[in-house]
């Protein structure tokens, strides 16, 4: 940290983090500088994997063509007993199993389980997708599907969980930080939204990132902040700590958050579970057909098995608990919960809003734009960074090595994170289907992917790595619906035919993409061209120079 | 040698206020996670309301640290608003 702060300090005296004697809106464009470049490949990647989650469930139903769309919701109380009745068999004498029932965006069922430890401090997990119309699990290919772009997004890979989104919570941190101080650095910033001056170097790379930050601030501040409350008893656990001292007084927070029943002690005594149907129909009739979310059963097969049947995500904004919980083996309704206290309620609130799970289509869509933009403001920020130094450079043929490195991170982390998405999508039409660890091949695919980005950007000049990284992935995304055609049965004419809009969806938006990567590959190339006709004329005219960087 | 007490007499003042506002906001934003707990709600409400809160406070000290003119300032308001706190803090433990 300090050795690219002294760097900087090299580079232009005026523009570094030491503020003595600075007004406070250049104190606050240096911090602003300096906490944006930091993590700010990190927040890169976070907010594009974070965007695409937005479409989790449906790049899951891409990622599973095996699996048939559902036409229409199947009843969701027979579907709990198909899949309950499965869950007796594999997860026997466990001491809980929960699933998600299918709805209008999820066409398989997905459950996880304990199992009995078989070493003292050993906990078994499983978790499975399960097919709603027999109860099985499904028998398409081995993926994590959408699901690996939303866990990457607070919690990384290749690293503890813990540690991953402890670094999620520092780039969020900074985010924060970020809009804060952008916003004291640009006292005109509405004035400024509405002048904006093209293809002037990096007057236009400013009035871009400043047009996306104002455009979507309100969204960018809601997203960054609901993102840390998310996780924060993770980040924040010391009023918890000093308020509660045994588990049952802790137990009484958890019941605030959370609609997973505690398990409590087993009887000893077996007694089979009653049927959860029943269950789901009396939570059916409170909330809607199709509008129960999860079914959680606590020792079931023993006597003091209970079940929680917890209420939908659609139709209201917020992610608090609402459940009603049941006997195990009566099937006697105990409790009904439908309101939590305000605190809680307003967390509920703010991870609602950060998840969008409560959006129909349309705010859907909002939701990928507008955090779409909110990527594009990251990245123009991180270029910037580069376009404003290399002005100033002493020598632009031969930067520092800090000027260098972020130029190279940045290739990688905004054109090479493109290349890697999609080589994750291609890896799951590609990979064969009956392989061992097939879901974790996917994954590593996408890292190694991403690694070779990372060794082209090091190796190739940064101007042509932008222009060849931009056009792999326009080519890699323009060819995905191609590839599906050729590896699946739902080529785009038969999803067309099918009114399948899932699958319509995913390819027109690889198109779109494609398009969008090759504009910007376009708009590289031939700035790259007009800058070198520059220097040939004049060496000293930096702010020619300048304007040639990276992607627009 | 010269060269090297000059930088460290221009660098040290920033590293102090970079370590004041990671470990100095974060510390205060805790502190006051937990002093939230003295106000009269009940304690699973106090604890959310300490941690909704957290981050904005975070969020103000890191901007303090860098707005005002001196690193001693930075850390000044930091200490005064955890002495404040401290005794609320004390009185829930």
């Amino acid at each position: 940290m300090v050795c690219f702060l002294k760097k900087g300090r090299r580079v232009n005296t005026d523009d570094d983090v030491r503020v003595v004697g600075r007004g406070i809106r250049q104190s606050m464009s240096s911090l602003h500088t300096w906490v944006g470049l930091l993590l700010g490949w990190f927040l890169y990647a976070m907010f594009l994997t974070g965007t695409v989650s937005y479409f989790k469930e449906e790049l899951s139903q891409w990622m599973r063509p095996e699996l048939s769309r559902l036409s229409q919701i199947p009843d969701q109380a027979a579907v709990a007993q198909r899949v309950a009745d499965e869950l007796g068999n594999i997860a026997a004498g466990g001491s809980q199993w929960s699933m998600r029932l299918p709805d209008a965006r999820n066409n398989s069922v997905y459950a996880f389980w304990r199992t009995p430890a078989r070493n003292p401090g050993q906990r078994g997990f499983g978790e499975a997708n399960f097919d709603p119309a027999t109860g099985k699990k499904v028998g398409s290919r081995d993926t994590l599907g959408g699901e690996f772009f939303f866990r990457f997004h607070f919690q990384f890979h290749y690293m503890p969980v813990v540690w991953g989104r402890w670094l999620a919570g520092a780039a969020a941190m900074f985010m924060l930080i970020a809009i804060v101080s952008g916003v004291i650095t640009h006292k005109k910033i509405f004035v400024d939204f509405f002048t904006f001056r093209w293809g002037k170097g990096q007057r236009s790379w400013l009035e871009a990132h400043n047009a996306l930050a104002v455009f979507g601030l309100p969204f960018h501040f809601m997203i960054t902040y609901t993102g840390l409350v998310t996780l924060m008893a993770l980040y924040m656990p010391w009023g918890e700590n000093v308020a509660f001292k045994t588990p049952a007084e802790r137990q009484q927070l958890t019941a605030e958050l959370t609609a997973f029943i505690q398990p409590g002690k087993a009887s000893g005594q077996k007694a089979p579970l009653a049927p959860v149907d029943d269950m789901v129909r009396q939570a059916q009739q409170r909330w809607g057909r199709d509008n129960v979310g999860r079914v959680t059963a606590v020792h079931p097969g023993d006597a003091a098995a209970r079940v929680a049947v917890a209420r939908g995500e659609a139709g209201r904004v917020s992610m608090s608990p609402q459940y009603m919980e049941f006997e195990g083996t009566t099937g006697k309704l105990l409790t009904v919960r439908d309101n939590v206290g305000a605190a809680a309620e307003t967390r509920g609130v703010f991870y609602a809003l950060h998840l969008g799970r409560f959006s129909d289509t349309e705010t859907r869509w909002l939701y990928f734009l507008v955090s779409f933009m909110g990527t594009a403001m990251v990245g123009t920020g991180l270029v910037m960074w580069t376009v404003k130094r290399r002005q100033r450079l002493p020598d632009p043929g031969r930067p520092h090595f800090g000027f260098r490195l972020v130029e190279r991170l940045n290739i990688a982390s905004v054109a090479g994170l493109s290349i890697a998405m999609t080589a994750f999508l291609w890896a799951n039409r590609l990979l064969p289907q009956p392989l061992e660890g097939r879901a974790d091949l996917e994954i590593h695919a996408f890292f190694a992917v991403w690694a070779l980005a990372l060794l082209h950007a090091l190796v190739r000049p940064a101007r042509s790595a932008w222009v060849e990284q931009l056009w792999a992935a326009s080519a890699l995304l323009f060819l995905l619906p191609v590839l599906n055609a050729l590896t699946t049965q739902r080529p785009l004419w038969r999803s067309v035919a099918d009114g399948d809009w899932i699958f319509v969806g995913m390819d027109i938006m690889c198109w779109v993409l494609a398009l969008l990567h090759a504009v910007l590959a376009l708009r590289t190339a031939r700035q790259e061209a007009r800058s070198r006709s520059g220097r040939t004329t004049s060496r000293h005219a930096p702010v020619t120079v300048a304007s040639g960087e990276g992607l627009r | 040698m010269n060269s090297l007490i000059h930088r460290v007499g221009s660098t040290g003042p920033l590293i102090s206020r970079i370590v004041a506002a990671l470990f100095g906001g974060y510390a205060l934003a805790a502190l006051s996670s937990v002093a939230v707990l003295a106000l009269p709600l009940s304690k699973p409400q106090a604890v959310l309301t300490g941690m909704l809160a957290s981050f904005a406070i975070y969020t103000g000290a890191v901007i303090w640290v860098f707005a005002v003119r001196s690193a001693l300032r930075a850390w000044a308001g930091l200490v005064i608003v955890a002495v404040a706190l401290l005794p609320l803090a004390w009185s829930v433990s």
